[in-house]
């Protein structure tokens, strides 16, 4: 029931983005209505044409020629109006579905950030591809199939009612036979075919797992028990599997028969009229015509109207995602950024991403043009939210940050953002050539200035190594460099853009050590007169800033230099000694 | 495709049977005509009442009779179709499980996966049609076509040539758009991409203000998606009609043609309607037939793949019959000028290392990415086998070890930290499937798990999400050295598997692991010099070479790549502390 209630909105909504190509919905749906009377129409013919061949020495040619002609026009007919049915579905579909797809995708690019830092990627992509999918395979399709199909059946029934009456109510009272046949049919193999995607699913999920952590199965000796797991999940998918193949099956046949047993039905009371004379054999072979086919489009509805509900379901998933608020947008009196001189300060600045629990309160900090501010702390302890915070993927929740004393909220994002170069732990390359990547935030970079930017970052050797060198194209989640040099190519992107401040992330693990020297005098070259935030792992790093943030669970424990901090004999004295210092047993 | 029929061979009855039964109603269908045709010309024209009704219940019967065939033969199919399925997805498993990390590298995790599910679905599909309608589908046709002569051998002309054209039509305009459906497919894979490209880049799309470009790069994408959608759509939407107007233009051909010899006393007008009903059926049966094409092209390229996988032999063959006893006084560890090479790969990985360990030493491993660590690594458990000079264990080869009793004495904590689904107590006891909870917690506590995992509402039944999800990077890793620990290995292999904790806690594992592994040898590898520093020994790998073996203090003199890495890691002072 609730269900229904979804739908009515779903419905109008999904509708509504339909409305551009009005024209062809309207010229689909009478193409439809054309395509199927003159379909409709062609066992009329074939009967009268049957009529016309009495028997030896009574043919009426004059009148089988003419039956012919008719025949000839519905079928030409039918077929141009099937064809332009099928065209203005196409585009109906496509394009609703492209307009709804670039929607959702335009939301995605406007939501705050929170919104897809909270959402499993996998889950958004799936929305954007395979929901929307659904919809253009079901949905729109399925309207004027629903449509065609409805009119099939009542157009039959109207054609039988005007040949002949009673033999037209003998397929009148055998129709529910045929309803009751479907909706079975459909009830079965659905609720079947659910348990199988849900139980195939489970079984994709374990297989993954093993798979891709054979190095582990082989080492722990776990062949032998995960192969009992997936016999059991194997063994579950057979029998939910099978039912669900032998239900699905059953349409077939079971329309064969209900068509068999309308067929005879008819072929008997239009024989046993016939021999009264009441009806003649051209029209007996019309309504066996019309008999070998009547079940088709019950079936047919009753399949639309399974695949309809998916569609909603995966409409309302579509619009779930179109329904959430986006980031206000900049104000229209903003301040457009132009330049920077790269004082920034925080200012009793509080932040937590639910309210139960409170994160940052009352930082206040300091950084004057050209200083360096390292953030450290053990795993975990919220470095990443000061990120988020200076570049306003996220709004604080009281206090202030300025940069050059205003407001950073009275600027426009874009600007305000663009004075900074932010240089991440996971390096985001894009599906591109290695120029495309570096010239992001210039695409009109000549050449020369791409190489400059990429001899800065030391990028500029590794990348004449590779194939194409600056044409090459990085795979998919460029697989084909390593960590450390994508990153290099990220530094080389920052430096093109030469913003006045900068956001680095320095990695942890995973670049390997002469990497590490390259990327580590990159960031020391790009670091040099330019206001600088940099969470930090290595020590040299850390000693050589200007002031030291130290973090643990969310919250700024202490901050001042390296030596004035290892004095008070803190937090990040513990830290520092328990890794560099004689920490020996 | 025909190197799979033993998989058939299980469900013998059911593929024989159950076309047999589908044919039965095949040929019941084609029967029908028939039977109306003289229902109509003996009935009707005889004005036989009686032999009306006895034709319709004939009719009845033929109905009944053929849906209890048909029932039979779906029933068969879905039996061993999905037979087949299981069995094939057990036997792939359990290949998948026995092949050597060289073989799974060739294929790759993603591909494995799609060949057991995917490719394995649409060979079940193939085994319930071909069951289903090989048999029906083509003798319908065939059939229709063979009646019709049987009626008058004249009128059957126009089957011969209306038979060919639509078969002609379905593979012009088949053949011309089902290349399409993969070209579709590939740009659909572009808007998944360029999504989750855009998912994840988030935050430097909006640092660099580049919305407006991605959403145009979007755009472009979809269009050009809709595009090709719509050209095919206007392609395959042909089909329908034209093999309607071949069809009807046949019935046409038959009433005007059949006109004649009704004239000339030669046929009856129930055997036109006859000669109808046969026409229709081709088109149906034609039809299905181009499908079934689709089908067995579909599922022999899966076929293909599927069989690529069963007749993969592992390279890592797993000789030794029975358990062999490890000598207790040899060195646990000893490489005898070790080499390898990748298959295809003439740069060998790991060449000429030799070193002894004995038991309860730490081996530290260090050097760049591409030194040869992880190749070493990988010898230890035999997922990879060397290609020259001597591995023992214990004293004796490592190939005279059956591969279990090898893989029980060794315990790996993988670089990736890759818990799988279940609770926690489940994945602490993969090596040790009997562990006792005490057991758990000790090797917890000296992974430094036992905090966090204590400090969880259900504790060690705690559910632990596909891939790990609900840990963060650190507490996997922690859980994977504790899973490491349970059952003491004789061997405890640490691959780069701290890089996710903090220093503190590093420390701490580093301190804890010293005291409670003393009977244990260790192997620790490292990208960091503070990792491996106080290990007994230290061996220096660089370009796949030894660079050098001894302790902190020795390499520091003696090796320039160890002394090299210290120093870009530490300042000079904390390295000579």
């Amino acid at each position: 029931m609730s269900q229904k209630k979804f739908s009515a909105g779903v419905i109008k909504h999904l509708l509504s983005y339909t409305r551009p190509y009005a024209g062809y919905l309207i010229a689909a749906m009478a193409c439809a209505f054309f395509s199927v009377v003159l379909s409709l129409m062609i066992p009329v013919f074939v009967g009268e044409g049957v009529d016309c061949l009495v028997s030896a020495g009574k043919v009426d040619y004059r009148g089988l020629a003419r039956a012919i002609l008719y025949i000839a026009l519905s079928v030409a007919g039918a077929a141009v109006f099937q064809w332009l049915m099928s065209y203005c579905n196409n585009v109906i579909t496509y394009r609703t579905v492209k307009d709804l797809r670039i929607q959702l995708f335009r939301k995605l690019s406007s939501v705050p950030l929170k919104y897809i830092d909270q959402r499993s990627h996998g889950d958004l992509i799936s929305r954007v591809v395979n929901d929307i999918d659904q919809v253009s395979d079901g949905l729109l399709q399925g309207f004027t199939q629903l449509f065609t199909g409805i009119v099939t059946i009542l157009g039959t029934l109207v054609f039988m009612l005007a040949a002949n009456v009673w033999v037209a109510l003998l397929v009148v009272v055998l129709t529910p036979l045929s309803l009751f046949v479907a909706s079975f049919i459909a009830k079965n193999s659905f609720r079947h075919f659910r348990g199988q995607t849900a139980i195939q699913g489970e079984l994709s999920g374990y297989v993954e797992e093993m798979v891709s952590n054979q190095k582990l199965v082989k080492a722990f000796c776990y062949e032998d028990r995960s192969e009992e797991k997936l016999e059991e999940i194997n063994r579950r998918l057979y029998t939910e599997g099978q039912k669900a193949q032998f239900f699905s099956s059953l349409s077939n046949p079971c329309t064969r028969f209900v068509n068999a047993v309308v067929y005879a039905a008819v072929g008997i009371a239009g024989a046993a009229f016939a021999i009264s004379g009441l009806m003649t054999v051209g029209t007996i072979s019309m309504f066996l015509s019309y008999a070998n086919q009547y079940t088709k489009p019950f079936n047919e509805v009753t399949g639309i109207i399974t695949q309809l509900q998916t569609a909603l379901a995966s409409a309302q998933r579509v619009f779930a995602v179109l329904d959430e608020p986006s980031e206000t947008p900049d104000a229209p009196e903003a301040m457009v950024k132009e330049s920077c001189g790269g004082r920034v300060e925080l200012r009793d600045v509080s932040f937590s991403y639910s309210p139960e629990r409170p994160l940052i309160e009352h930082l206040n900090l300091l950084a004057v043009p050209g200083s360096r501010i390292a953030i450290v702390g053990p795993t975990g302890c919220g470095k990443t939210t000061l990120i988020n915070l200076l570049m306003r993927f996220y709004d604080v929740n009281g206090g202030a940050i300025l940069v050059d004393g205003d407001d950073i909220r009275e600027m426009t994002r874009g600007s305000m953002r663009a004075q900074y170069g932010m240089v991440l732990q996971e390096s985001w390359l894009f599906s591109g050539t290695v120029r495309d990547n570096i010239a992001y935030a210039r695409p009109d970079a000549s050449m020369e200035e791409v190489e400059a930017a990429a001899k800065a970052a030391h990028a500029h050797q590794f990348i004449k190594r590779l194939p194409e060198g600056y044409n090459t194209v990085i795979a998919e989640d460029g697989g084909n460099l390593s960590q450390g040099q994508k990153q290099l190519l990220c530094i080389a992107r920052v430096m093109l853009a030469d913003p006045p401040m900068l956001i680095l992330d320095e990695a942890t693990s995973n670049i390997d050590t002469r990497t590490e020297i390259l990327v580590h005098r990159a960031f020391q070259e790009m670091m040099k007169g330019r206001t600088s935030f940099v969470v930090a792992h290595r020590l040299s790093t850390i000693r050589e800033s200007d002031l030291i943030l130290v973090m643990n669970q969310g919250h700024i424990v202490e901050q001042g230099t390296h030596d004035a901090l290892l004095a008070k004999g803190g937090f990040y004295a513990n830290l520092y000694n328990s890794q560099f210092a004689r920490a020996e047993d | 495709m025909w190197k799979l029929k033993r998989f058939l061979g299980q469900y013998k009855k059911q593929v024989l049977l159950g076309p047999l039964f589908k044919w039965v109603e095949a040929v019941l269908e084609l029967i029908v005509p028939l039977v109306m045709a003289s229902l109509i010309d003996v009935g009707v024209t005889g004005r036989d009442s009686g032999y009306i009704f006895k034709m319709g219940a004939l009719l009845l019967l033929i109905a009944a009779v053929s849906l209890g065939c048909a029932l039979i033969c779906q029933y068969f199919a879905s039996v061993a179709s999905q037979g087949v399925g299981t069995n094939l997805r057990r036997e792939m498993f359990a290949k998948i499980n026995s092949l050597s990390h060289a073989e799974l590298d060739r294929f790759g995790t993603h591909s494995l996966i799609t060949r057991i599910t995917n490719d394995v679905n649409q060979l079940q599909l193939a085994v319930a049609m071909l069951i289903r309608l090989v048999v029906r589908a083509p003798f319908l046709a065939v059939g229709a076509v063979v009646m019709a002569f049987t009626v008058d051998v004249q009128l059957s002309l126009i089957f011969v040539i209306a038979f060919p054209l639509i078969v002609l039509v379905l593979y012009v305009v088949m053949s011309k758009s089902v290349p399409f459906f993969r070209v579709m497919q590939k740009k659909l894979d572009r808007i998944s991409l360029i999504t989750r490209e855009n998912l994840e880049g988030a935050r430097v799309i909006r640092a660099f203000s580049k919305q407006k470009e991605e959403l145009s790069r979007f755009t472009g994408a979809s269009d050009d998606l809709a595009d090709t959608a719509v050209r095919v759509g206007r392609l395959s939407a042909l089909l329908n009609p034209l093999t309607s107007i071949i069809m009807n233009a046949g019935v046409a051909a038959i009433l005007w043609f059949g006109g004649f010899q009704v004239d000339a006393g030669r046929l009856s007008q129930g055997e036109i309607v006859a000669l109808v009903n046969y026409m229709n059926q081709i088109l149906l049966a034609l039809t299905v037939v181009a499908n079934l094409v689709v089908i067995f092209t579909k599922a022999s390229a899966s076929a293909a793949r599927v069989n690529a996988v069963l007749e993969t032999e592992p390279s890592v063959a797993d000789s030794a019959a029975a358990e062999v006893r490890p000598d207790p006084d040899a060195p646990v560890l000893c490489f005898e000028n070790v080499s390898f090479a990748y298959a295809g790969s003439e740069e060998p990985s790991l060449e000429g290392v030799t070193l002894t360990l004995r038991r309860g030493e730490t081996l530290g491993v260090i050097g760049g990415t591409g030194a040869g660590k992880s190749t070493f690594v990988n010898l230890i458990p035999r997922f990879y086998d060397a290609t020259g000079g001597n591995l023992k264990i214990c004293g004796r080869d490592i190939r005279e070890y059956p591969l279990a009793q090898l893989r029980r004495m060794i315990s790996v904590v993988p670089q990736k930290a890759a818990v799988v689904s279940g609770t926690i107590a489940d994945n602490l006891r993969w090596r040790k499937g009997n562990a006792s909870e005490e057991e758990l917690w000790a090797a917890l506590r000296t992974a430094q798990a036992a905090d966090f995992v204590g400090a969880l509402p259900k504790q060690l039944q705690s559910y632990v999400e596909q891939g790990g999800k609900n840990f963060s990077g650190g507490q996997k890793q922690r859980l994977t050295i504790a899973r490491a620990l349970v059952g003491e290995p004789e061997v405890l292999i640490l691959d780069d598997s701290s890089s996710a904790l903090d220093f503190a806690t590093d420390a701490a594992l580093r301190k804890a692991l010293r005291e409670d592994t003393r009977g244990m040898t260790v192997v620790i590898v490292s990208q960091r010099a503070s990792a491996v520093r106080r290990a007994d020994r230290i061996l220096v790998l660089d370009n796949g070479e030894m660079a050098g073996l001894g302790t902190h203090e020795e390499l520091l003199q003696s090796c320039p790549v160890y002394k090299e890495i210290c120093l870009s890691q530490m300042s000079a002072e904390e390295v000579s502390k």
